[in-house]
């Protein structure tokens, strides 16, 4: 008996597409992937497409594709079919104006257990509370817990040196990593400024290249493994930016994606966000040398 | 407002990368890289991830160029191939087949480099083909 209920409710991707559907008539487009005989990509449907072509895998960076659509038109009233990865990167960039949440209808999808384990994804569900309009598709599962990165947490710190240092020898500076973060949408990027990374050298030199955007993925990296995914060299980057991330929670108290009101510690004066050390540290006056303390120094 | 992928292949070697142009108001603004293409699976190179930016150009040549002395003057394709064509022929006749020699392309479709090699031994008669990933 309890199967006629997920009969009646369809597959997520008929529920979708029947949104999505109902969507186009109400907006300017849904951007969403489109399966073809061509392959799948990132599509702005439009009324009267075929909502048959819409699909769900695999995961492209559709909030970069998002931004891309609201910074071309503004007033443009967007739908968005968007997994969890896709609807956090959208609050990181709201908080830096790169993308404006009240025009969006976010359309979340929630990734079913086999997609969160290949992506061993945390939080492999769209939180629809930054987004005024919207509506979750799916029934959520529980994160995954990241093997990868589980694995690094038992190395000792010279078989950690050990390990970036074999891994990052593979890099052949494709920018992959940099090109296809929805993050990263800087004018000017320090990875092409020849003082911190040289030209025409392989690999980049170990480790300035990657722990600089390990650095500049501190308050950024919402975990949608999008770099992973396109590093032909198979670096595990994410493990080293949710350990960036798991510091900035510990001592910044803030967890990228979460809360759009919460803005990012590095773009505040220590005055509007102050830090806030272990009590153990304090009360043995480590940091009596430096009131404000110096971990957000830059 | 009109966004659409195109899906193309790589042109700046011969393995055959799979990218897709995105394509905004029918300017290509954009690479992605084909996550489900057999050769690269959704990884590009630096080049790959270039690979539009000659698109738009404004340097890109639209025409052929003949060079009268020290200009270089716009023509047509056909008065381009009937000149290429001509000197070729002439080079042959003068000097024999194995005088010319054909440049092939990675930027080109496997049955463009084909047609290619197929008129320098067939038409030109000369074996006298190679190509730019060589050099």
């Amino acid at each position: 008996m309890s199967g006629e209920a997920v009969v009646s409710e369809g597959t997520v991707l008929e529920q979708v597409r029947a949104r999505v559907a109902a969507l186009l008539e109400e907006t300017d487009g849904v951007v969403a992937l489109r399966r073809t005989e061509q392959g799948t990509a990132p599509h702005l449907f439009k009324r009267g497409d075929d909502v048959a072509e819409l699909a769900l895998a695999p995961h492209y960076p559709l909030a970069t594709v998002a931004r891309l659509l609201q910074s071309r038109d503004p007033q443009a009233r967007l739908g968005l079919v968007a997994p969890g990865c896709d609807a956090r990167a959208l609050v990181e960039m709201a908080k830096r104006r790169q993308a404006d949440l009240s025009r969006l209808h976010l359309v979340g999808v929630a990734c079913n257990s086999d997609e969160a384990k290949a992506c061993r994804c945390a939080k492999p569900s769209a939180d629809l509370a930054p987004f005024p309009a919207g509506e979750l598709l799916g029934t959520p599962v529980p994160g995954e817990a990241d093997a990868v990165a589980e694995q690094y947490r038992r190395m000792s710190l010279p078989e950690r040196r050990q390990f970036w240092r074999s891994q990052f020898k593979q890099c052949i500076k494709c920018y992959g990593c940099r090109n296809t973060c929805p993050e990263c949408f800087c004018e000017a990027c320090a990875l092409e400024d020849k003082l911190w990374v040289e030209p025409g050298r392989l690999a980049p030199p170990f480790p300035t290249f990657h722990l600089i955007r390990a650095m500049h993925m501190s308050t950024r990296c919402v975990a949608c493994r999008q770099c992973e995914s396109a590093c032909p060299a198979h670096i595990p980057l994410t493990v080293l930016y949710d350990l960036m991330r798991e510091d900035v929670g510990s001592l910044l108290h803030y967890e990228p994606g979460a809360d759009v009101s919460a803005m990012p510690p590095v773009s505040l004066t220590l005055e509007e966000a102050p830090l806030h050390e272990g009590s153990a540290k304090q009360e043995s006056g480590a940091l009596a040398a430096t009131p404000k303390g110096r971990g957000a120094r830059r | 407002m009109e966004y659409k992928n195109v899906l193309t292949t790589c042109t700046y070697c011969g393995t055959g990368c799979g990218l897709y142009l995105q394509v905004l108001d029918g300017e290509v603004v954009g690479v992605l890289p084909a996550k489900e293409h057999p050769v690269s699976q959704g990884k590009l190179c630096v080049k790959g991830w270039n690979a539009a930016a000659f698109v738009h150009h404004r340097e890109r040549l639209q025409t052929p160029l003949i060079r009268h002395g020290d200009c270089l003057e716009p023509a047509s394709w056909d008065e381009a191939l009937t000149l290429v064509s001509e000197r070729l022929l002439a080079a042959r006749d003068g000097s024999g087949a194995d005088s010319v020699g054909f440049m092939a392309s990675a930027k080109c479709t496997n049955e463009e480099n084909y047609l290619l090699q197929k008129i320098a031994r067939a038409v030109v008669k000369t074996n006298n083909v190679d190509h730019c990933a060589r050099l």
